[in-house]
């Protein structure tokens, strides 16, 4: 169905834009190498793109039209380790964390297309517990703010707006994040398995598994990645 | 026109991508109710819009009752007053208008115009209509609840939306927005799998330019959509944090009651571009499948093929692109910057052309055609009439010195129904006309259907051609009665109370259409596979109602557009799009006379 094209596969497809404007205005399909699902999942992104995109937007909107001071965030991110203030430090771990389990999906992929289940499963996992182990530390995080006397509502040191645009997004976006890592078990689940070697239907959709669906998976955990890059900076490094 | 110039070129290529693997359904339950199938989806997304459909039209009346005859009627009191209102505007607009136009007509259509055997994804689609019922029984809920529905107006700007002087405070308002998210996310399911559908699941021979406008505009509705209810999502996630958890975004530092409030410095007007940026696109969300499906029923109707139909598209697409830079026409009273009312105002004057070119080009369709004045095309003719006609003062509003004085009066009132609320839903009556048959076989009553438009469009005009004057006047919008005032002469309440008798008249033949469309069930002439003779790949699937699958064993081949009407030389005046030319002689017969 949506998996590779029956066109021959030596057929001259011309390069650059000619071959864009080509795909456009022909029949059938406009992305002539993509799948359905992977379609749809760019679609998503896009659309969720919009969503991230607006709740940055009026965070920078609170924040430049409050007449109160904001709060300085190289002093409210920092942490006391052995008597010493480390600026950061935390959000320097989550980010890498974050960043290198872009990384093993990105391998999980590679793993997948060679039809390598227990390389594709450990990598997959090894991408959840990098995952999980963000949304620890963000809770960690939270938790460390709420009792320095951050609530959505007030904070000690200045524009209430912080507290309610830092819980809102970094919110939002470890929900998304957790989203993603219940997503990458299914998943590994079913590549353990070897529902996709065997195309076995899903169970609520009765569609044929195929290894692509670890593709799928890995550009919602890139893009949940990205997400976040953006947050890092204007939250923290602002 | 050419001998045929948009016909088959050169060769249909190769199916590219195998069948589709189709859930096949197990009985009675999961044949009509938890249907995977886009047709049965599209028809109880249309079903569900046209009841809750129906609570904003009484509503309506009721609003009317009292504004045409203030002080009679009691148990209207001006919160109550409020509720109606707001509960009529977001009804209207997004549970009716957008989920008709996108999950009725987009489900049940897509599929069947594109040549596909479903949407590409029947699962998540039929989830879409789920979480779409459940959004529309919240935001039912909330008449149930202590305090009734929220009062906030359609637009729920704060602060008002969620302080206590507004009903619906408690509860309403609360429902309101969840119910809103709600509603997004089961469109972005259906969205999305609408998107998909047109771009990779179109059947052999079908090219986006061989699409019918139909489509286009059903498309191009659905990206703004996907693109344009994130505002609106986010928006409503952060007043409802405002309003449960107390949270500031929108909320300045302000007093009620002689006490101050614990919330301060946030930006209401934050919220007015969230909503707008998300509010404008949706007047396109609806406009633009409304110009889709009457550039088809003009076409089809009139006998003639589209003129201009690359303009056609690219009109569509460039509105849809503009409408994204426009949003702050709607804020020119929030004290913005006057260059940016400027830079707005300019914009918005664009958006006219490419509409402009829509219209000359439906006219330029009906001219020296060969127009049937049936049902459908009456609905089509009324909406370019209507449409026209708050476009119009459209470009009046949209200039920022004529928008400030008539801001907030019945004038806006008067231009928005005419344009977004009379005009599309001329369309839905249009399209139901019009596709009604191949949905059941059968044909909606003639003469039902035709006092059915008149008594809709004289009355439609009836009722809002007047609220013009009335604006003008200085009758302001949103009040429960207007009072004692110097500038509004008394003939004005006389007018009011005419306007609401219209009303109800015009509500009324309502009740005869949903009688139609139940009596046409049993007792409507049969209608065979093609009634109206029309190219579209939905009328010449092998049954009708077209059964699971749509296309029985073989998926049809487009060789053509799909506006061959009155071809010279061809042996009907209609060559349907499956066509290959020369068509077998008996063929062309079968589908003429059945
Ligand atoms: C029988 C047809 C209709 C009648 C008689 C009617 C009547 C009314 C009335 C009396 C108001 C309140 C005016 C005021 O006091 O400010 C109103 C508001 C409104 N109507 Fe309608 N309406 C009809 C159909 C529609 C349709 C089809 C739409 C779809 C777009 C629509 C959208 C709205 C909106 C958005 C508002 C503004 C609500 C607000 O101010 O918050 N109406 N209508
Ligand atoms: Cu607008």
């Amino acid at each position: 169905m949506d998996t590779a094209p029956l066109h021959a596969p030596d057929a001259v497809r011309p390069a650059g834009w000619h071959g864009v404007v080509a795909d456009w205005s022909s029949d059938q399909r406009s992305f002539k190498g993509a799948s359905w699902g992977k379609v749809m999942m760019w679609i998503f992104l896009l659309s969720d793109t919009f969503i991230f995109g607006c709740f940055l937007l009026s965070y920078m909107s609170v924040r430049m039209s409050t007449t109160v001071p904001w709060p300085n965030p190289s002093e409210v991110f920092a942490l006391e380790i052995a008597g010493t203030n480390f600026p950061l430090i935390l959000i320097a771990i989550m980010t890498f964390v974050l960043i290198s389990s872009s990384g093993t999906m990105a391998m999980a992929v590679n793993c997948a297309y060679r039809r390598d289940r227990g390389k594709t499963t450990a990598l997959m996992l090894l991408t959840a517990v990098f995952g999980a182990t963000f949304v620890g530390m963000q809770a960690f995080e939270w938790s460390k703010l709420i009792h320095e006397g951050v609530r959505p509502w007030e904070n000690p040191w200045g524009a209430p707006q912080f507290g309610a645009a830092f819980f809102t997004i970094t919110g939002f976006h470890g929900t998304h994040v957790t989203i993603g890592v219940i997503m990458l078990l299914i998943v590994a689940r079913k590549v353990w398995r070897g529902d996709f070697d065997h195309e076995r239907p899903g169970g609520l959709t009765g569609r044929r598994g195929r290894y692509e669906m670890v593709e799928i998976a890995g550009l919602y955990w890139h893009f949940v990645d990205l997400v976040w890059v953006f947050i890092f900076a204007l939250f923290y490094l602002w | 026109m050419g001998e045929l110039a948009h016909g088959a070129g050169g060769q249909i290529p190769a199916a590219e991508v195998p069948e589709m693997e189709l859930p096949h359904p197990h009985g009675w339950w999961s044949t009509y109710v938890f249907s995977q199938d886009a047709k049965v989806i599209g028809i109880q997304y249309a079903l569900t819009a046209l009841a809750i459909g129906m609570v904003a039209l009484v509503l309506s009346w009721l609003m009317r009752l009292q504004l045409g005859f203030p002080d009679t009627f009691t148990f209207i009191d001006p919160q109550a007053y409020y509720q109606f209102i707001t509960m009529h505007g977001m009804i209207m607009v997004v549970y009716l208008l957008t989920a008709l136009f996108l999950g009725g007509f987009g489900n049940y259509l897509i599929p069947l115009m594109l040549g596909a055997r479903d949407m590409v994804f029947p699962f998540v689609n039929m989830l879409s209509f789920w979480v779409y019922l459940l959004a529309v029984l919240v935001l039912v809920a909330s008449f149930f609840v202590p305090g009734g529905p929220t009062g906030a107006g359609w637009t729920l700007y704060p602060p008002q939306a969620i302080l206590s002087g507004t009903p619906g405070r408690d509860w309403g308002i609360v429902l309101m927005l969840l119910s809103l998210c709600l509603f997004i996310a089961g469109f972005t399911m259906g969205g999305l799998n609408y998107v998909v559908t047109v771009l990779q699941a179109r059947t052999r021979g079908m090219t986006l330019m061989r699409m019918p406008l139909t489509v286009w505009g059903i498309f191009t509705a659905t990206v703004m959509a996907l693109l344009a209810f994130p505002a609106l999502f986010v928006g409503a996630v952060m007043l409802l944090l405002d309003r449960l958890l107390g949270t500031s975004f929108f909320m300045p530092t302000l007093v009620e009651m002689g006490q101050q409030l614990r919330y301060g410095g946030g930006s209401p007007i934050l919220f007015q571009h969230l909503f707008w940026f998300f509010g404008h696109p949706e007047v396109y969300i609806v406009a633009l499948p409304a110009f889709g499906i009457v550039s088809d029923l003009i076409s089809t109707h009139a006998r003639r093929n589209i003129f201009g139909y690359r303009m056609m598209v690219w009109a569509i697409v460039i509105i849809g692109a503009l409408s994204f830079v426009v949003w702050a026409h709607h804020m020119y009273v929030s004290g913005m910057h006057p260059w940016f009312g400027f830079f707005f105002a300019t914009t918005t004057l664009i958006i006219a052309i490419p509409t402009a070119i829509k219209v000359y080009n439906w006219l330029l369709t009906l001219w020296r055609g060969n127009i049937h004045l049936n049902v459908p095309m009456l609905f089509a003719l009324g909406f370019i009439v209507t449409f026209v006609n708050g476009g119009l003062t459209g470009l009046f509003l949209g200039n920022v010195v004529v928008d400030v004085p008539l801001s907030d009066t019945m004038f806006v009132v008067a231009h928005f129904h005419m344009v977004m609320g009379v005009a599309p839903v001329m369309v839905i009556f249009g399209g139901i006309y019009h596709w009604y048959p191949k949905m059941t076989g059968r044909m909606l009553d003639d003469t039902m259907g035709k006092i059915h438009f008149w008594v809709t469009f004289l009355g439609a005009y009836a009722i809002f051609f007047p609220m013009h004057y009335l604006g003008l006047l200085g009758v302001p919008r949103r009040y429960h009665t207007i009072g004692e005032t110097s500038f509004v002469p008394a003939s004005a309440a006389d007018l009011n109370a005419f306007i609401s008798v219209v009303a109800l008249v015009v509500g009324a033949a309502q009740m005869l259409f949903l009688f139609n469309l139940l009596w046409s069930l049993r007792h409507g002439r049969e209608s065979g596979p093609n009634p109206w003779r029309a190219t579209t790949l939905e009328w010449q699937t092998p049954e009708t109602p077209p059964g699971h699958g749509n296309w029985g064993k073989e998926l049809p081949v487009v060789h053509r557009w799909a506006y061959d009407y009155a071809v010279p030389g061809a042996p009907e005046d209609f060559v349907p799009q499956n066509e290959a030319l020369p068509p077998p002689a008996h063929v062309a017969k079968g589908e003429a006379t059945a």
